[in-house]
């Protein structure tokens, strides 16, 4: 691969990726896109700034840039509301890389959840769900678990049945069945591969809040009423000021789970519960204070404020919800007992 | 752009030497401190308490080291903070001098005022209070009245201070009063700060109770007090600027988030044998909320360090903090379930009963949400 980035520091990086972003997501893609076809040539830009490879090392075909500051790049397709597979196509290759399998070339998946019985012979059967563009992939990737423990396998095309869904947000989110499928043991646990998925949903929705507050308080300066930009109105302004604090305190989650990630060690399963937690709620809570600003022309298909909505709705679905999540850490807190509370929160 | 950033709070291998020290320090001293009492937080006075922070150099941390202080990191001070508030620790006594009279004093103070009052803040034997609102001021802080008129033999100083925090166990206040004359084109002109010596003639203190029924706030009254010339601080006129100078220190810090902690802490205590689902759901959301603060919060700690003015991050910490404490007696009440009581479920109770009564504060006082809300809206450019 080419080097696009010969000084890989994170600020070049994400506004390479920012740039890339605004010149190929175009409304023809877009439209292209919410029918559930993959644009080429938009997939064929991100893999040639070698956006899937982020996560590798640089000798795999990575940047070279600190783990924490690659994912960062996840923050800008989120703040580009992107509708395609990058989050789990970088995950894809992460994941079987952590696990010394080699990835095949093309665009991977991962798949969120699977039911996987193994064979005579070692080989894996069985379901697996929710792998986003799983029907355009060269190969999905499953984590499962089995009584030989975890495993995590690849499944190339020919040995697939999709079953094409959607998510909320209309963006494919397909399930598959296979069979006799190779598997490697995997070196991480299905929940640690689950908080990877859930690190980079985090991620994403931390830079769509990031957009929505800004285009909600540009909306806010421009839109008159009663002779004056809405913006104006203290009731607005409160309402914009709480959003930019759920904008603000989703970002510091995400980041946390980004260097959580990067570590990979037992503060992983906390410091991801924190991020989807906080990412979800401040999704649902900013999401809302975004369409009450911006009135009946931000519940249209019409303006832009639709394509984060939805993102922000699918992204805090996947790998898990708010629920899901907060048991996992409430569990991990009340465990530590009254007197080891603090110290398992400042552990995080 | 429009969003704010909190940085990554940079690493601090020091501060986390400091914070096993800390830790061993309150494990051993507050052996005995009841719940009950653990629950006021930075409203907890204990003069001998504050002494010994002070013998251990753990008052005034960042502070040169000819005024008292330790030369040591806003980091290093954030860590000290966050143990002794997450343990309960009484603070009160030293707390509004160490976190905000001492820092405005090291700005503004003349070398005399610093030499006199910084070493004895930083020994835990000085007390400071706040003397800002009245009782036509509140949030318009430009509204004061309370007025200090220049004579012979220095300041003569009428007019009234209310909801003055501490004010009893305090030893200084730093007052802000019109020395000039009202002017609607510039209201922010012709204030003015003042470090005044509680037990001169002509100063009273009268508590109120508020609505737990405790006198932690107070009216101090200025009656024909005279002050010494060199009582005033910083500029004659400048007080506008040099009280919003303080504004970073005052909002960003753990106590902006912790006051609830004990009642979190005996939650747990009566949930730990069993919890069910709905609880670790609950206490998860609540963990989720104090960790993605407490970033921020260490976060605003490093761009100090940095000598940054993060005085918009600081009221965004504090308006997020404020909700969380609120939601902690409410969710803590909400699982609370009925039955025959025990000594962990009588303390959790005393513990939910004070938290509860004191939460209408915590989006009151050091600025009310709809204040710092106008201030983050103000940094978004819309106003």
């Amino acid at each position: 691969m080419s080097e696009p980035f010969p000084d890989a520091s994170g600020d070049m990086l994400r506004e390479t990726t920012a740039r890339a972003l605004r010149d190929l997501l175009t409304d023809a893609a877009r439209a292209e896109m919410a029918g559930g076809a993959m644009p080429q040539a938009l997939w064929r830009g991100l893999e040639e700034l070698g956006l899937p490879y982020a996560l590798l090392p640089e000798e795999a075909g990575g940047f070279g840039a600190p783990l924490a500051q690659a994912l960062s790049l996840l923050i800008v397709a989120g703040e580009h509301a992107l509708p395609l597979p990058l989050a789990d196509a970088m995950l894809a290759r992460f994941l079987l890389a952590k696990a010394g399998v080699e990835a095949p070339p093309g665009l991977l998946s991962v798949a969120q959840g699977s039911e996987v019985a193994i064979d005579g012979r070692g080989r894996a059967g069985g379901r697996a769900w929710g792998a986003p563009w799983g029907r355009h992939a060269a190969a999905i990737v499953v984590v499962a678990e089995t009584a030989g423990g975890p495993v995590i396998l690849a499944a190339p095309p020919s040995g697939l049945k999709v079953e094409p869904g959607a998510d909320i947000a209309g963006d494919p989110s397909d399930d598959l069945r296979f069979e006799a499928v190779a598997t490697s043991p995997a070196p991480f646990s299905v929940l640690e591969a689950r908080a990877a998925g859930a690190a980079t949903r985090a991620l994403m929705i931390a830079g769509a809040l990031r957009s929505v507050t800004d285009m909600t308080t540009q909306y806010a300066e421009e839109r008159k009423q009663f002779g004056r930009a809405i913006g104006k109105f203290q009731a607005v302004q409160q309402n914009l000021a709480a959003l930019a604090g759920q904008s603000a305190s989703a970002a510091a989650a995400a980041d946390l789970a980004a260097q959580a990630l990067d570590a990979w060690g037992p503060g992983l399963i906390p410091a991801v519960a924190v991020a989807k937690v906080r990412c979800g709620e401040a999704a649902g809570a900013g999401a809302a204070i975004a369409h009450q600003t911006h009135g009946a022309i931000g519940f249209t298909r019409e303006h832009r404020l639709h394509r984060y909505t939805l993102r922000l709705s699918a992204w805090r679905d996947a790998y898990g919800r708010e629920a899901e999540w907060a048991r996992r850490l409430g569990a991990h807190l009340i465990a530590a007992g009254p007197e080891g509370l603090w110290p398992a929160l400042t552990a995080i | 752009m429009t969003s704010f950033v909190f940085p990554s709070p940079p690493p601090s291998p020091e501060s986390e030497a400091l914070r096993t020290q800390v830790r061993a320090f309150l494990r051993q001293e507050l052996a005995d401190r009841a719940p009950i009492d653990r629950a006021q937080s930075w409203n907890g006075v204990d003069p001998a308490f504050s002494r010994k922070l002070g013998q251990r150099g753990w008052l005034g941390l960042t502070w040169p080291k000819r005024y008292g202080g330790q030369e040591r990191s806003a980091l290093e001070r954030y860590v000290l903070l966050e143990e002794l508030l997450a343990a309960g620790a009484p603070v009160g006594g030293h707390w509004i001098a160490e976190r905000q009279s001492g820092p405005s004093l090291l700005r503004y103070g003349s070398e005399e005022q610093k030499l006199a009052i910084l070493p004895r803040i930083a020994a835990g034997e000085c007390f400071f209070c706040i003397g800002m609102s009245e009782a036509d001021t509140g949030s318009d802080l430009a509204s004061v009245r309370t007025r200090a008129v220049r004579t012979d033999e220095g300041w003569r100083v009428n007019g009234a201070k209310l909801w003055t925090t501490g004010a009893q166990h305090s030893h200084y206040m730093i007052l802000l009063c019109r020395t000039g004359p009202v002017d609607p084109e510039r209201r922010h002109a012709g204030l003015s700060q003042f470090l005044v010596d509680l037990t001169l003639p002509g100063v009273a203190i009268r508590g109120i109770a508020n609505l737990a029924g405790e006198p932690h706030f107070n009216e101090v009254v200025f009656d024909e007090a005279l002050l010494p010339a060199e009582a005033l601080l910083g500029g004659e006129g400048e007080g506008w600027k040099q009280v919003t100078g303080e504004l970073a220190y005052e909002r960003s810090g753990p106590e902006r988030f912790l006051s609830s902690f004990t009642l979190l802490v005996e939650l747990i205590r009566v949930l730990s044998p069993a919890p069910d689902e709905r609880a670790q759901i609950a206490v998860g959301r609540l963990g989720a909320q104090l960790v993605a603060l407490r970033r921020m919060s260490r976060s605003v700690a490093g761009l100090l360090q940095a000598g940054a003015d993060p005085a918009l991050e600081a009221a965004m910490v504090k308006d997020l903090g404020a909700l969380v404490e609120q939601e902690i007696p409410e969710v803590a009440r909400d699982l609370l379930a009925d039955g025959p009581p025990t000594a962990a479920s009588r303390d959790f109770a005393a513990v939910l009963a004070y938290t509860s009564l004191h939460a209408p504060s915590f989006s009151l006082r050091g600025g009310t949400r709809e204040i710092l809300r106008g201030i983050i809206a103000r940094g978004l450019g819309l106003r």
